[in-house]
């Protein structure tokens, strides 16, 4: 293997050029590879995080239905103690219960139609983000206080601040009517207009009082320590629901479709641009290959007329092929980290990236990390498209005749 | 003249001396070539959907407001109907069709559920020309007039409200004085909507109705106007803003929905950077190409120089060279690209990740677009660059010492 290895290193650099040009061409797919697959990474998981992280949890225990009526008579019986029996059977106290309602808020000057949230203050900050994000008052405190928050834009829009009151009026679980009158104790931004307009959040206790829900409430929301740890804890709380009771246990992926299919087509797009390149680079390889092997017919005739075989020389030929690979990946990797981590001091972002990150939960500058998966893939796949670039121009060495070979111009 | 006709004959012959490298990088280049097009088809195709789905669900391409209702959707917040000069410009050349509109919040209740939406009051004969809704109410009938007393829902709001066709439910927003201005209606009919948000944001009733309802004598909220095309909305904007006055806020479609003004400048870009970066894939390739091209005839251009042919010969030889083959290149990848959009134009089916596309504000099929812009761009960008990348072999090929060419083994 030693001789094979040293004439094919020899080999390589008969013609410098080309075969810096060759691996040139590696070298700038494999940067791009490596910087968008690291920056597509590093954007589906803060896109999924953020989105979780403000409302949604990472699994919820709901009624069957909920998910896709979100109907208020689709309800969890009992839902505190429930959610207590969580958090014992867990070991977790990220565990909170809520309900929701629409309902007609009017301030003294507006009116608009919410979405009215219960929640318990004393869980609720453990396993979402809004509460953090109260800029003006402060969040409930007790589970019965007629109290609220609302978001910066429904504020706004409605003309109240803290302190001022906010008459509800809606329908209850048994559709009778529900009114209450609460007081704003506090107010939140979040950024995102669409969450800041939408809804306000009371108590649980308050709400299950004022929209006749007895002890009932619609989610029990729980969130994990890490992501990957969703599915274990998925079935840990399917064996903790009451036997008998026909509440479900949805994962994020189930509560929120729509993230994940918005990462698979965009990935399904980026898929099709990335085989794209990598086919380009395998024919520049081929052509490079075919012609290195083309023009060495004369030498190739001679040492197998000396007696070397045609599949000892293919070896060679793959052996060229992928040293070349080898140097097309590492300078590949090398510069792509070095980009990556550049990129990552100053952070990444596009003209139009601020309404793209309003609408995806995104921050507006993009820190990637150099990270294992994403840098390897990329390049991994280049360096197998090239190998099999010169698959076609190695066997064509089994065809060859010595003694015609020699004679070749 | 003579010597442009040799220095053609000569590049053609050399491409084909060399058939197999010829073949290789024209399968490169209509592999590149094919895959800029189609890529950019797909795209345009999203985009431009996502755009003129917009356009008819905002709807219009222009919007008048009151200068406070952007900020502040309330009631009083109106505008008086359109006369004098600004129905003059409304009736002008540049509009095709507008239509005058209510638009409060709202809250909808059946007997068993409640939801916010957005009331929209309508003339159904102007809001034919311009709005979704009216092809898109496929159960029932649409509207027969602006004091119609029925109410139009979408399909997905029908089902979360438990209500069906001739059913009553309840509207409930506010009037200029915020009492509580209520009334009950029956659903005559029931749209769908190719994106289900929105099925469940708003809600038809006719537009005196709606002002009876919210006691707005005459006011309306919004003036919605359709002019040719999306893609130049300025001399529209221009005339009916100089008809409004200053009081009004006149808006562009990119302005009322950022998202979408963002979406169609990004794509633009990217258009252009996939188109380049994929050039440069393809052209280490083509410089690899004409550099073994070049370096396997030195003795023959070195004997041509010392014949008395000028290296400006040698030069335009070899640029021609690549010019041929990158054209044929280029007449292959667009008859491919061609060839594989127009069977996709009836629409690609992505309805996997139909609710992910939903969130980038797409629908579930795609329709490739293959727009004459792009062809030409992308072709321009091709034959320039690939001359840029072929002036340094050919120029080196130009530079020759005779002598030493001539004698090189």
């Amino acid at each position: 293997m030693g001789i094979t290895l040293r004439l094919a290193w020899r080999n390589l650099w008969r013609q410098p050029r080309r075969t810096w040009l060759t691996a040139g061409a590696m070298i700038f797919s494999n940067v791009i590879l490596v910087f968008m697959v690291s920056l597509q990474f590093g954007m589906y998981g803060m896109m999924i995080d953020n989105t979780l992280a403000v409302f949604t949890g990472h699994l919820q225990v709901q009624a069957p239905g909920y998910i896709d009526d979100k109907k208020m008579r689709q309800s969890i019986p009992d839902a505190v103690a429930l959610g207590e029996s969580l958090r014992q059977g867990l070991g977790i106290d990220t565990v909170a219960v809520r309900a929701s309602a629409f309902a007609l808020a009017s301030s003294e000057e507006r009116s608009f139609g919410v979405q009215v949230v219960g929640i318990q203050p004393d869980y609720e900050p453990r396993v979402s983000s809004l509460p953090g994000l109260v800029t003006a008052g402060r969040y409930p405190d007790s589970n019965d206080a007629l109290e609220a928050i609302v978001g910066t834009v429904l504020a706004r829009n409605l003309k109240v601040d803290v302190g001022d009151e906010l008459t509800l009026i809606g329908s209850g679980r048994d559709g009778s009517f529900a009114a209450s009158i609460v007081i704003i104790s506090g107010i939140f931004d979040s950024g995102m207009a669409d969450i800041d307009r939408s809804f306000i959040q009371i108590p649980l206790g308050t709400f299950q009082d004022v929209f006749f829900m007895e002890s009932a409430a619609h989610e029990i929301v729980i969130k994990t320590a890490d992501l990957s740890l969703v599915d274990g804890v998925v079935a840990q709380t399917e064996s903790l629901v009451p036997a008998g009771s026909d509440l479900v246990v949805h994962d994020w992926d189930a509560l929120n479709p729509g993230l994940k299919q918005a990462i698979q087509a965009d990935l399904a797009g980026a898929w099709f641009m990335y085989g794209i390149l990598v086919i380009l680079v395998a024919f520049s390889v081929l052509n490079t290959v075919l012609m290195s092997v083309l023009e060495r017919t004369r030498e190739f005739g001679i040492v197998m007329s000396l007696g070397l075989t045609p599949g000892r020389l293919g070896r060679l030929v793959m052996l060229e092929t992928s040293l070349m690979g080898i140097i097309g990946f590492v300078f590949g990797i090398l510069i792509g980290a070095g980009l990556i981590v550049y990129v990552g001091i100053n952070g990444f972002s596009y003209p139009g990236m601020d309404e793209m990150a309003d609408r995806f939960n995104m921050p507006e500058r993009i820190y990637p990390t150099v990270q294992m998966l994403p840098l390897l893939l990329g390049p991994t796949i280049v360096f197998v498209g090239t190998v099999l670039a010169s698959l076609y121009p190695a066997a064509r060495l089994n065809w060859l005749e010595p003694v015609q070979a020699m004679r070749a111009a | 003249m003579r010597t442009a006709a040799v220095v053609a004959r000569l590049a053609w012959r050399n491409l084909w001396r060399n058939h197999r490298r010829t073949i290789i990088m024209l399968a490169a280049i209509a592999i590149g070539v094919w895959a800029m097009m189609f890529m950019t088809a797909l795209m345009r195709g999203m985009v431009n959907d996502m755009v003129r789905d917009a356009v008819k669900s905002l709807p219009g391409h222009v919007q008048v407001h009151n200068a406070g209702y952007r900020d502040d959707p309330s009631v009083v917040n109106s505008l008086e109907m359109p006369s004098g000069e600004l129905l003059a410009a409304l009736n002008g050349p540049e509009v095709t069709a507008w239509a005058p509109r209510v638009r409060v919040p709202a809250v909808i209740s059946s007997e068993r559920e409640s939801r916010g939406v957005t009331l929209i009051g309508v003339d159904p004969a102007m809001e034919r020309d311009i709005s979704f809704v009216t092809d898109a109410t496929t159960t029932g009938r649409f509207l027969e007039g602006s004091a119609d007393s029925g109410l139009i829902i979408g399909a997905k709001l029908a089902d979360t409200l438990d209500t069906e066709l001739g059913k009553r439910v309840v509207l409930m927003s506010q009037d200029p004085d915020n009492e509580i201005a209520d009334r009950g209606f029956r659903v005559v009919g029931i749209f769908d909507a190719k994106v289900q948000n929105l099925e469940e944001a708003f809600v038809f009733i006719g537009l005196t109705t709606a002002q009876k309802m919210l006691r707005i004598d005459r006011q309306i909220h919004e003036i919605a106007i359709a002019g040719s095309g999306f893609r130049d909305v300025a001399p529209l904007e221009n005339s009916i803003a100089a008809a409004a006055g200053p009081e009004l806020s006149v808006l562009p479609w990119f302005e009322l929905d950022a998202y979408l003004g963002t979406m169609l400048g990004v794509m633009d870009g990217f258009v252009l950077v996939w188109i380049v970066v994929v050039f440069l894939a393809l052209s280490f390739g083509l410089v690899n190409t004409l550099v073994m091209a070049v370096f396997e005839r030195v003795r023959e251009i070195g004997l041509m120089l010392a014949l008395g042919m000028k290296p400006y010969v040698i030069l335009s030889q070899i640029i021609v060279e690549s010019i041929l083959l990158l054209l044929i290149g280029l007449l292959i990848g667009n008859l491919l690209a061609w060839a594989t959009v127009i069977p996709l134009q009836d629409g690609i089916d992505v309805s996997m990740v139909a609710e992910g596309m939903e969130m980038f504000g797409a629908s579930a099929v795609l329709y490739p677009e293959l727009l004459l812009d792009d062809v030409i761009m992308a072709n321009v960008i091709v034959v320039v660059l690939g001359i840029v990348a072929s002036l340094s072999p050919a120029w080196r090929a130009s530079r020759y010492q005779p002598i030493e060419a001539i004698t090189k083994a």
